[in-house]
């Protein structure tokens, strides 16, 4: 490791630009002759739209078009749909309703887009809007998912009969059932997992510009996934060819998966500018970003998990219900299936799993991956579970998770996955130890002293990151491949760019992907660029989710700097007269190992774009793409153990220390992931304590529509962090890395609530936990 | 429509702004100084913070003509002769920002909280203080350490001069 490469505690690039105010964001963006979208959204859950008179707001001042559904359609633009296709046990496809970008005969949930009005400033835009004249018949609405299942509910989609998506399974029912029949002690419980706004704190934002010349078209959007989102808008909903759409995400204020989706708005603002000849930009206020950015988690559980007389596990039977929104979003289906059930193993031996999972429309905002997906539902399901079996067996809960860890690898679990490697053991001593856990009675008597109840949770998680194996994935109903690809081109000079498709929204890519390039040819971490977020300049990429970019997109640059080398070394050879084999390229120069010959690096590139004397048959220049897909998830784990005090009056919980011990494994840059960990357990924390959306169940209106109702974690919400590492390096992967982006908002939500249900002496408590929950489920127990 | 003129970041500018406009915009669309954001409706996320005649605030919550003949001061105008402010050079070296989108109303914000506490700064007044700017990124860590860095670096500039 060298001061600037890999493993190296290195200062962002990227943050000169940030902290002096000179970010460009969608929203800063200017096109001469841009106009301003402001969208009329349904303010019922649910209700057939009788007639829409657009005649008054088309009269409005500065108004330039007043465009609906019908119009839409009438240009053959296709509706949204969902990528994955997931089939139920019977064998029958999931059921997907159709998803107009602007409604034309019924609306699903409060906030469905309508109609959309153009004018020269946002103000008029606005002021038009509110003149659109919509007829709605109002329907009755359900936003329960449990309750949406249930006889004589609300209908949504013809589709899909009793709002039922799909009812799918994984593992063997009666096999499972016969291991539960036989247990010693089975636990059961029923869990909710409730339900999120990502809110990253850039609203999304899409600037559409149509070129008549060219019959061309530009959209600048808050994409995590530029690529995916010229690819989607393109073969299915039909808004231009590729070769006709240039999608740019410049710098974009979080994602948190979501704004891994097309949406409406991003459709309509390329087909708008073409309908009404100028670029059109719409920037979502707050209370737009809370009804139309797809919400996460939102489930229903019961669980039950069986031990033998030595407590070790045999068997666990998961049932879930998942609330997916009025439609269904573009991973949606994926994301309770392949990206749950298949981690309900956790870091246990399991030796029969069983999970049903039954997919449910209702009339709220769609649901899809949001930081985790999938897996912090799982971890909570099986963490909860755990920690309650070993009070109701009576022993230490870290003791029960050791006997039952995973202690040999690769393992495969009943589940799909097959892990590669990992210590479970290490990262729950590592976080014993900083947590001192032993010292824990103590602290206990010491607080109850001062009148408040102490309590300690632990957590083990694990989660499936480098997503993911194409062919995998595609066997299990992928819409797309799950490879990343990367090109390293080296300037004649010697500097270098490198062209990803990953997006950074945030990861600090401009650094990480830097350090990996100067690691190799140890060049200067300036002389060093990282292009993405283009499909004009990076020819394809699937962008970054699921913690992806280290361990695909990474990968897929050392691959191509494999070839870069490769080449560099021919030239070297030649140009010092030795052979290629005796080169090495370090310390920016390549030399001839063992000898004082040496060539700088800028002068092997120039001599590559000279050519005045390059190997014979050699083609001049020095650039390399790769593709790379991965052989395997990755699995990164750890253990979180979180103490809390609890105040018996109120019911408020303190968080007084919160240790994580996370086997990422190789790390490239501590800094940043350190940040990434802190990132992801605020937000566990958030969910845990927090956070919470709420409908109101009559009329299907979000009650937690702003941040003066939705509980977003502030800084004095927060303690700080104790977070360390410990390290088995991935196999699967060149640079051995595994991925840190998701691992916080896993590990910690189970964590609180485990600590506080041992403070209060009462296990049963969902999330957010509340004071007011946790008062009441504390006076329950006594 | 209302006439206004103010000094921004240090040089006089006019406009003539629909009555609505709120400062944030006229910073943003008028001045094309894109580095104060918007990232709420309700006042709630700081990401609009600038200073106003030396104090912070939300240039989201008052009229573009209600500023005008202040002294406005944006992230733009924090770095003086190319050489970033503590609070700037604060953040970078503690990772105090990821996406971005925040940092601007939390370094502004940040910068006066510590004018207000020359006696220097704690880890529970920072994290209360801090109270009007929300992050989604870090999980405050890092925030918390970079106010809490350049609390001491200014007030040991300070006591040096």
């Amino acid at each position: 490791m060298g001061i600037e490469g890999i493993g190296a505690r290195v200062v962002r690039k990227e943050d000169k630009r940030f902290i002096t105010g000179l970010g460009r964001y969608v929203d800063d963006m200017v096109v001469p002759g841009m106009k301003h979208a402001i969208f009329v959204r349904s303010p019922y859950a649910h209700a057939a739209i009788k007639k829409i008179d657009t005649e008054a707001a088309m009269a409005m001042p500065g108004v330039i078009g007043v465009l609906t559904g019908a119009q839409l359609k009438d240009d053959g633009i296709g509706n949204l749909i969902c990528g994955w296709m997931i089939n139920s046990k019977d064998g029958t496809p999931m059921k997907m309703g159709a998803w107009s970008a602007l409604a034309t005969d019924r609306v699903r949930y409060v906030g469905e887009a309508v109609a959309v009005v153009v004018a020269e400033t946002r103000g008029q835009a606005r002021d038009a809007a509110e003149a659109v004249e919509i007829a709605y018949e109002e329907m009755p609405a359900v936003t329960d998912a449990v309750k949406a299942l249930e006889k004589g509910a609300p209908q949504l989609h013809p589709e899909a009969e009793n709002n039922l998506i799909y009812d799918w399974e994984i593992g063997e029912a009666s096999a499972v059932d016969q291991a539960l029949d036989g247990a010693a002690h089975v636990t059961r419980m029923k869990l909710v997992n409730n339900r999120l706004v990502p809110n990253a704190m850039e609203p999304r934002a899409a600037l559409g510009h149509y070129d008549k010349a060219e019959d061309h078209f530009t959209l600048w959007t808050t994409s995590q996934n530029p690529h995916v989102a010229r690819l989607v808008m393109s073969a299915f909903y039909n808004v231009a060819p590729e070769n006709k759409l240039r999608v740019i995400a410049p710098d974009v204020g979080g994602g948190f998966g979501s704004k891994i989706y097309v949406y409406p708005e991003e459709i309509i603002c390329l087909w708008a500018s073409k309908r009404t000849g100028v670029p059109v930009k719409w920037v979502a206020d707050r209370t737009e970003s809370f009804l139309t950015d797809a919400h996460g988690r939102d489930h229903v559980t019961e669980v039950s998990l069986g031990f033998d007389r030595d407590n070790r596990i045999v068997g666990l039977k998961v049932d879930t219900i998942a609330n997916f929104g009025g439609y269904m979003s573009l991973f949606s289906s994926a994301v309770p299936t392949y990206l749950y059930a298949t981690l309900l193993s956790g870091q246990y031996v399991i030796p029969k799993i069983h999970c049903n999972v039954r997919a449910v429309y209702t009339n709220t905002t769609p649901v899809d991956a949001y930081r985790g997906a999938g897996r912090p539902e799982a971890t909570y399901v099986l963490e909860r579970v755990v920690e309650t079996a070993a009070r109701e067996l009576g022993v230490s809960p870290a003791e029960l998770r050791r006997k039952n860890f995973i202690r040999e690898f690769p393992y495969q679990t009943p589940v799909i996955m097959n892990y590669d490697a990992g210590d479970y053991e290490a990262s729950l001593d590592a976080a014993m130890r900083e947590a001192n856990y032993a010292g824990f009675p103590t602290r206990r008597d010491e607080a109850k002293k001062r009148g408040k109840l102490r309590g300690i949770g632990m957590s083990c998680y694990i989660e499936a990151c480098g997503i993911a194996p194409s062919q995998a994935v595609g066997s299990l109903g992928a819409g797309v491949g799950l490879w990343e690809s990367a090109e390293v081109r080296v300037n004649a000079a010697g500097t270098i760019e490198v062209l990803t498709g990953s997006h950074s929204h945030g990861q600090g890519h401009e650094t990480t992907f830097a350090q990996v390039v100067a690691s190799r040819f140890g060049v200067p971490l300036e002389q060093v660029s990282i292009v993405h977020g283009d499909t004009d300049k990076v020819q394809m990429g699937m962008g970054t989710y699921g913690s992806r970019s280290g361990a695909v997109g990474a990968s897929a640059i050392v691959k191509a700097l494999d070839k870069v080398e490769a080449k560099a070394k021919k030239i070297a050879a030649h140009l010092l007269e030795a052979d290629e084999s005796d080169i090495v390229i370090e310390n920016g120069e390549a030399k001839v190992a063992g000898t004082d010959r040496t060539l700088p690096w800028f002068q092997v590139a120039l001599a590559a774009y000279t050519a005045h004397n390059l190997p014979e048959g050699m083609e001049p220049g020095l650039k390399e793409g790769a593709f790379y897909d991965p052989t395997n998830f990755t699995f990164p784990a750890g253990c979180y153990i979180a103490e809390v005090e609890v105040d018996p009056e109120t019911g408020h919980t303190e968080i007084v220390q919160f240790v994580a011990a996370d086997d990422f494994g190789n790390i490239i840059n501590p800094l940043i992931v350190e940040g990434q960990v802190h990132g992801g357990l605020a937000q566990g924390i958030g969910q845990a304590l927090l956070e919470g959306c709420h409908y109101d169940p009559t009329s299907g209106q979000l009650v937690t529509a702003s941040y003066m109702d939705y509980t977003m974690p502030r800084a004095g919400d927060l303690p700080s962090f104790q977070v360390s590492t410990t390290n088995t390096p991935c196999p699967g992967n060149p640079l051995g890395v595994k991925g840190c982006g998701e691992a916080g908002a896993i590990g910690s939500p189970p964590a609180i609530i485990n600590a506080i249900t041992d403070a209060i002496g009462n296990n049963d408590l969902s999330m957010p936990a509340t004071p007011q929950k946790v008062w009441a489920a504390m006076k329950a127990s006594q | 429509m209302a006439e206004i003129s103010m000094t921004v970041n240090g040089r006089k500018v006019t406009g003539t702004v629909e009555d609505r406009t709120l400062l944030v915009h006229f910073l943003r669309e008028n001045q094309g100084l894109t580095g104060t954001h918007v990232g709420c409706d309700t006042s709630q996320c700081g990401a609009c913070v600038v200073h106003l005649d030396g104090k912070a605030v939300k240039s989201c919550s008052m009229l573009a003509a209600q500023a005008s003949g202040s002294d406005v001061l944006t992230i733009e105008g924090l770095a003086e002769g190319g050489e970033l402010h503590p609070v700037q050079a604060a953040f970078k070296e503690h990772h105090g920002l990821q996406c971005g989108f925040c940092t601007p109303g939390m370094i502004m914000a940040a910068a006066d909280m510590i004018r207000r506490h020359p006696q220097g700064l704690d880890e529970k007044t920072v994290r209360a203080e801090l109270e009007g700017n929300i992050c989604r990124c870090t999980g405050y860590h890092n925030i918390v350490k970079a106010v809490l860095a350049a609390s001491e670096a200014m007030s040991g500039k300070a006591k040096a001069a």
